[in-house]
């Protein structure tokens, strides 16, 4: 078998096999068991004592959110005023300027919510100050953020009736330094002695073999990129992100990097199968999410290795695919592999251009940042996944002409109106904001805005909608990656897509917290013989059978107009 | 809500100092032990420092192996690919262009033959390396301009070439710039 598939299977069997013990130890760590990192003990407790926190107070899911909330605020303020005055702070040795205020909108958010779009080049937009006092800082604050509003949902899911989801500072802290932080020094340092730069050094200026003078820009990359993927954020230290050779210097730090963004998201699913003890539940879900990952990992990879029709006619060969917007160290299986797992997780790190795979593969992108389930972010996935899952148990409660249920709780209209919401707000921002973009395209192309909308794209015809749509898709799964050519540093793009991404980031916080708050609350009934078992394989197929109907009739007109259309065009 | 907005603000600048602080300060002292001391690996030729061993340069010369075609010029301070879709017409001309001059260049060379690599830009612009079929198919040209046996050149290919990870995972690769550089040394 040729070297490239074989180094995508073994570098996905190798994060499952991580995924289960990375599991176990974080539901020990959630449950207070005892664990190898209980030397951090002190460093929690301090942190308790300094702001004022007992660990210990229960809160229940508005308290939770209140917390969350406030926090969240707080960060975005932060983070707005320091890229704003960036160039008037120290490290900054390559002299940055400020960003404007309407990038700094963008830019604040879009790392505030865990989706890294970034409408600046890491080379010339930001400071060594603001790649880690804002962008390092929120990779960190945000993934906590989710993985903690994740364990608050266990909380819920776990006790027959309680009002308790948990010390909200407590988990958010644990998160941190039990789980992100050690697991982030150990990557970093892999990196590090592979090649990834780590110093404060400034940009550099060589004169190349050819008498050529030209800038390198580097800095502390290597602490980083491992938050970048652990924290399933996505947002690069360098513009071309992890094609950028000093930000993933060979196939091992490729696979360590794929890795790193896929343990967490699994992990969390074996975590809840043993913290709420429905070791079934967890296990079918990962099943069905692989499922799903893989309808969508195989036509990519095919489209990929068989390479770009276009250029086959032109007459040169394709040994190994298509090679526009790749780079030779990774080879277009595993760009395949990464297109993928960044896309269902909500990653958005990319190794290769995806304005420039085939149109295949940049609808199989899409529509696993549509869906976004399929594994997720890290916390958020599980949570977009529980709306799934409350649909399909609605729906099942219909087709049997039952009061539905879900883990001993009724679910009534109250939780199904709030996944009704949650779900129809993904379609509506989605194709709202395309269609407004594509409406300035066609109809206002001289608006006096930094770039023109005729400007826009890079691409003619089908693939240019497909930019649009993209970039409206990614803000709203808080992705982040991007059909970068689209010409997006300008007011409409980020204002528009700032505000998709705070709607999307925190509305299916919200719901799912709510959802999971207002059932615990509810009566226990237990479980009888018709009980419709929310972890049996026909109830996994039933999710995905919602999943698979709810994305269809939400995205399938988007979809063929862009990709779908590009794809059918080519093939003739 | 006072309460909760006092604790964010404590919480958030202790984490300040573990994360943006320590954290960093932490890794950029271990890089001190990697090779280029965490600031890059570089290349010398004759003890002149010529490049990063990591970053592409721009090789258009007869008497080097050509690098990929790149969307920034190698400029290693700003990263890009070119983002063009794969039906774009004006794209495919440029591929066109790319094909046509290599062949001017390469006298003796089969169209088909030429590896899509050497006619497309990579993703980051900065691509270090090719594959082994990219720089052989090379040799001829750079035999010509240095006379140089073609059998030494391949030998050198095949010596520069990185096998996949572990001789399992991956494409292998030969770095353009280590190999131009072992030129230039040995005459």
């Amino acid at each position: 078998m040729n070297t490239e598939l074989t180094g995508v299977i073994v570098t996905f069997i190798i994060t499952v096999l991580l995924a289960i013990p990375l599991g176990r130890y974080i539901a020990k760590v959630f449950a207070v068991e005892r664990t190898v990192t209980d030397f951090m003990n002190p460093v929690e407790k301090f942190i308790y004592r300094f702001c004022g926190i007992d660990p210990q107070k229960e809160m229940n899911w508005k308290e939770f959110l209140k917390a969350l909330l406030t926090i969240n605020m707080l960060w975005f303020v932060y983070a707005f005023f320091m890229l704003l005055f960036q160039d008037k702070l120290p490290l900054n040795p390559d002299g940055n300027p400020a960003q404007t205020p309407d990038l700094a909108f963008n830019t604040a958010i879009s790392f505030l919510v865990n989706c890294d779009l970034q409408h600046y080049s890491g080379e010339s937009g930001v400071t060594y100050l603001t790649q880690l006092f804002v962008v390092t800082f929120l990779q960190f604050v945000s993934a906590a953020t989710g993985i903690a509003a994740l364990v608050g949902v266990f909380n819920a899911l776990k006790a027959k009736t309680t009002n308790n989801l948990g010390n909200f500072w407590q988990i958010f802290t644990k998160t941190i330094t039990r789980i992100l932080l050690p697991v982030c020094i150990i990557i970093a340092i892999l990196f590090t002695f592979n090649g990834m730069p780590s110093s404060f050094a400034g940009k550099d200026t060589i004169v190349t073999m050819q008498g050529d003078t030209v800038g390198v820009s580097r800095g502390p990359v290597a602490g980083m990129v491992a938050i970048k993927h652990l924290g399933t954020n996505g947002g690069g230290w360098f513009g071309a992100n992890s094609a950028h050779p000093l930000e993933n210097p060979n196939y091992f730090t490729s696979m360590l990097e794929l890795i790193a963004q896929t343990v967490i998201p699994i992990a969390m699913l074996f975590a809840m199968g043993l913290y709420i003890k429905r070791k079934k539940f967890a296990y079918v879900i990962f099943g069905i999410m692989t499922i799903g990952m893989l309808c969508l990992l195989v036509p990519t990879m095919v489209s990929e290795i068989s390479g770009s029709p276009a250029i086959a006619k032109l007459g040169v060969s394709q040994p190994t695919g298509a090679m526009e917007g790749k780079e030779v160290r990774f080879g277009p299986a595993a760009s395949g592999y990464w297109s993928i797992i960044t896309t269902v997780i909500s990653t958005g790190s990319v190794n290769s251009m995806h304005d420039s795979s085939m149109p295949v593969s940049g609808l199989m992108q899409l529509l696993g940042m549509m869906i976004n389930a399929f594994y997720g972010g890290c916390g958020v996935g599980i949570l977009n996944y529980y709306i799934y899952i409350i649909i399909a148990v609605f729906i099942s409660g219909l087709m049997v002409g039952r009061t539905p249920e879900f883990m001993g709780h009724k679910v009534e209209a109250r939780e199904v109106k709030i996944a009704a919401l949650v779900t129809l707000l993904s379609a509506f921002l989605i194709k709202g904001g395309a269609a407004l973009a594509a409406y300035f395209v066609a109809h206002h192309g001289d608006m006096a805005w930094a770039v023109k909308p005729s400007a826009w794209l890079n691409n003619p015809s089908y693939h240019g909608f497909s930019e649009m749509l993209y970039e409206f898709t990614s803000a709203n799964a808080n992705n982040g990656s991007g059909f970068e050519g689209l010409g997006d540093n300008n007011i409409f793009w980020n204002v528009s897509t700032g505000f998709v991404l705070i709607l999307a980031r925190f509305l299916p916080i919200i719901g799912p917290v709510a959802i999971a708050g207002l059932l615990a609350k509810k009566k226990y009934v237990p479980e009888s013989a018709g009980t419709l078992k929310t972890d049996s394989l026909t109830f996994g197929m039933m999710t995905m059978a919602v999943i698979i109907i709810i994305n269809a009739l939400s995205y399938f007109p988007a979809l063929a107009l862009g990709p779908i259309s590009e794809a059918l065009r080519g093939a003739n | 809500m006072k309460k909760y907005l006092l604790t964010s603000i404590k919480l958030t600048a202790v984490l300040l100092v573990l994360l943006a602080v320590l954290y960093p300060l932490f890794l950029s002292a271990v890089g001190k032990l990697a090779r280029g001391k965490g600031n890059g690996e570089t290349v010398s030729v004759n003890g002149k420092v010529v490049g990063y061993a990591n970053i592409g340069q721009k090789f258009t010369e007869d008497k080097y192996f050509w690098s990929r075609p790149s969307a920034v010029d190698y400029n290693a301070a700003g990263s890009a690919g070119s983002n063009k879709g794969p039906t774009n017409p004006d794209y495919l001309k440029t591929v066109q262009d790319r094909i046509d001059t290599f062949l001017v260049h390469n006298p003796g060379v089969k169209k088909e033959d030429i590896p899509a690599e050497l006619v497309t830009a990579s993703g980051s612009g900065l691509d270090p390396d090719l594959s082994p079929a990219g720089a052989k198919i090379q040799v001829k040209r750079i035999a010509a301009a240095r006379h140089i046996s073609e059998d030494k050149l391949n030998a050198l290919v095949d010596e520069q070439t990185v096998k996949p990870l572990l001789g399992m995972f991956g494409p292998a690769k030969v770095n353009v710039l280590k190999l131009n550089a072992t030129l230039d040394e040995m005459q």
